[in-house]
């Protein structure tokens, strides 16, 4: 059996829903909620990179660079928020991050 | 001369009116008084140039309407009827001017008070001087307004402003009647001036004006809505419940406009109009009919009223009824002599009563009077002289009070007329001579005779009235006593023609004066004499068997409690009118006003939304995942919508 670009779509479409549900299942920490987000967009960078190969095309993975290289950084500011966060309310638990509350 | 005997009140209003506060109380009194005995002396002057054959004198002031074919001017039209007018109002009014001085000198606003009346002064000679109906119906407003003013003087007293209120809207429904006749009479003859008018009249006869699918004869028609407004302002039965209430004026008030002068100009409406009324004998008969019954009325429920001047009101208001019905038998010589005559004897009485009040620090229930005639003897010999006037005692053939040769000219003028409302009238008017004898002693007895009722400082505080409160009383009283014998001749006698000149007009058919004079001498005695069997019957009930009232009171229970509450007029019109106008109004407010108008407009829209906001921010959990998964449902929508639309 070879891999080809099914299997790759496969891969990165199970990826991405296990991100979707992890943002939503989760009511217990922020941290895993950035975890899923990265996960997502892993998920991303494998279809990128997949659909590159098929196509020949070296754009596709030139941008999953790019992708990592934002998402490195996504990720700093990210846990940079929640530390500060906690200090200030001593909490990171989901369900009482509600202050935007309407 | 005419227009600075009209002009000399107004004068004497605006100064005291304006500049009252540095003149002070006594130079308010000097402005209005004087000007006003000046206007007496001259209205005096002009009485003898003009009445027994002066012809009717115009002095045009200015134009006050001139817009396409309606045309009215500023006019003082001066006859033999306004001249009469004119020494009435002059010489009430100035006898009340100078009375009002010692009666209101414990009030704080006195400059106001005389202003007020030399206003309706000006206003009242604005309305008999009126040349055409424009010019009236300004005058007519103007006494409107000037009564509400002078009811509601004391106006910290809640019951004063009710009244105020109650006579401006009762008049209102007469001037209403006034108003679309005068638009009719500019209709129909295409001018409100008199003298066209009364030209044009006679062509008339026989017209019809349509109205809503009715042919109306068109000078009864004009005549009958006239006669509406005259009913209003002189208080005939049906818009009669004013003046009672309107008592709560001050004293002289009542005396100058609810009983001389102001409720009488209907019945000068109606002398002045007399060539129009005179083709319209459908009107007449309600003229008629209304007057006597009005007469009847008001002197079955002056039986039982227990205010002083409450019964004189009513009695004021039966004379007016007799007035009417002289003038609806074309007697309108009779009607204007009593209205002449009545005016000197009222206002006494009136005056005399607030002379009473005056003496009894303010009392004005006449079961709480009594005892008192030798303490204020004076006030009680005025107060006889004018209930001699009112119930018309004389001796025949020699000499009688005021009231015996107008009141009698009437009611032969009503036999005479040999109609069959005329026959009602009369007998009416009979029957209203007896009352009007019995109430007035009954006034006289239980005010000043048997034990005093007051309380011991009241009889303590008892004095009579100073000199400047009694000596305009002997003026009226001078009139009283004479007005009668003197003015018979010429009023209503064998030198009536002569008199009136062409101020009132009188078909020689409709002639009932002339048909009086041949009367049988009993129509001539019988008023007399049932006025001497009511007074009898006074001395009868509260002299000499003071227990009597009570027993036939509680015998005739019914009639009784009917009478004592006025037929329930103020009832039946609180049923009928003022209660659904109240609900009416409640409804508008609540459900017009209140639920439909704010509860969709303003009020609704921002009910709205605030609603919709704040479900919009219900929306805003604050909640990290509910965002995201918004915004998966958008890229999810947004990526089918994408799909869809390129397969």
């Amino acid at each position: 059996m070879t891999i080809g670009l099914g299997h790759y779509l496969t891969v990165a479409a199970i990826l991405f829903t296990l991100g979707i549900f992890g943002i939503f299942l989760n009511r217990k920490n922020v941290i895993i909620i950035l975890m899923s987000v990265e996960l997502m967009l892993l998920a991303v960078n494998i279809n990128l990179v997949a659909f590159s190969t098929h196509l020949h095309d070296l754009v596709g993975q030139i941008f999953a660079m790019f992708v990592l290289t934002v998402a490195a950084a996504e990720a700093a500011i990210g846990l940079a928020i929640l530390v500060v966060y906690f200090r200030n309310r001593g909490s990171i638990e989901v369900d009482d991050i509600s202050l935007m509350k309407g | 001369m005419d227009a600075i005997i009209v002009f000399l009140p107004l004068a004497g209003a605006v100064m005291a009116g304006l500049f009252g506060r540095w003149l002070g109380d006594r130079g308010a009194q000097v402005v209005t008084c004087g000007p006003m005995l000046l206007a007496l002396a001259l209205s005096v002057a002009v009485f003898f140039e003009v009445t027994g054959g002066g012809a009717t004198r115009t002095t045009e002031l200015f134009t006050w309407f001139d817009s396409g074919s309606f045309e009215a001017s500023w006019a003082i039209r001066v006859d033999a009827l306004t001249a009469v007018m004119l020494l009435t109002v002059n010489a009430v009014s100035a006898m009340v001017h100078v009375y009002s001085i010692g009666y209101m000198h414990h009030d704080k606003s006195i400059p106001r008070f005389m202003a007020y009346l030399s206003l309706f002064t000006f206003f009242m000679l604005m309305l008999v001087t009126a040349g055409n109906f424009m010019q009236m119906f300004f005058g007519w407003e103007g006494v409107g307004l000037c009564s509400y003013l002078l009811i509601g003087f004391w106006y910290d007293r809640p019951t004063a402003n009710a009244a105020a209120i109650k006579a401006f809207l009762v008049n209102r429904v007469g001037d209403f009647g006034f108003a679309l006749g005068i638009m009719g009479v500019f209709m129909v003859f295409g001018s409100v001036d008199f003298a066209t008018v009364f030209k044009a009249a006679p062509g008339m006869v026989g017209t019809s004006i349509n109205f809503l699918g009715l042919d109306l004869s068109t000078l009864d028609a004009l005549c009958l809505l006239l006669f509406v407004g005259a009913m209003g302002k002189s208080a005939q039965l049906g818009l009669h419940t004013w003046l009672p209430d309107a008592m709560e004026g001050p004293t002289p008030v009542s005396a100058l406009i609810h009983a001389a002068t102001m409720v009488t100009a209907g019945v000068f409406m109606v002398c002045r109009l007399s060539p129009m009324f005179e083709y319209a004998p459908v009107a007449q008969g309600v003229v008629t009919v209304v007057g006597a019954t009005t007469a009847i009325f008001a002197a079955t429920v002056a039986l039982c009223q227990n205010d002083i001047k409450r019964v004189i009101a009513y009695s004021t208001c039966s004379q007016l009824g007799y007035m009417f019905f002289a003038s609806g038998v074309s007697a309108y010589g009779a009607a204007m002599f009593h209205l002449f005559t009545h005016a000197f004897f009222k206002a006494l009485l009136f005056l005399a009563a607030g002379s009473v009040i005056h003496a009894l620090s303010g009392e004005q229930d006449m079961r709480r009077m009594g005892g008192v005639w030798q303490a204020i003897w004076k006030t009680y010999t005025l107060m006889w002289v004018g209930s001699l006037a009112l119930a018309g005692i004389g001796i025949p053939g020699i000499f009688g009070f005021a009231g015996f040769y107008s009141k009698d000219m009437m009611l032969e003028s009503a036999w005479g007329a040999h109609s069959g409302v005329g026959q009602y009238a009369f007998w009416v008017g009979i029957a209203v001579a007896l009352l009007t004898a019995f109430y007035s002693w009954r006034l006289l007895f239980m005010t000043f005779h048997g034990k005093p009722k007051a309380d011991e400082k009241t009889m303590a505080h008892l004095h009579e009235s100073p000199a400047v409160m009694l000596l305009p009383l002997v003026g009226l009283a001078l009139g009283a006593v004479f007005a009668g014998y003197l003015g018979y001749e010429s009023f209503v006698g064998e030198g009536r023609e002569k008199f009136w000149g062409d101020s009132l007009f009188v078909l020689s058919q409709n002639d009932s004066i002339a048909a009086a004079h041949h009367a049988p001498p009993w129509v001539g005695l019988a008023p007399l004499t049932v006025g001497l069997v009511g007074i009898a019957i006074a001395y009868l009930f509260y002299m000499a068997a003071p227990t009597l009232p009570r027993r036939v009171a509680s015998s005739t229970h019914g009639l009784y409690r009917f009478l004592l509450n006025k037929w329930y007029f103020d009832e039946l019109y609180e049923r009928l009118f003022v209660a659904p106008a109240k609900a009416l109004g409640h409804g508008l407010w609540k459900t017009g006003d209140g639920a439909l108008i704010d509860g969709v407009g303003p009020d609704g829209i921002a009910e709205k939304t605030l609603l919709l906001a704040r479900r919009a921010g219900r929306l805003q959990t604050g909640y990290v995942y509910h965002y995201a998964f918004s915004m998966l449902i958008g890229v999810a929508a947004l990526v089918t919508w994408y799909l869809f639309n390129s397969l």
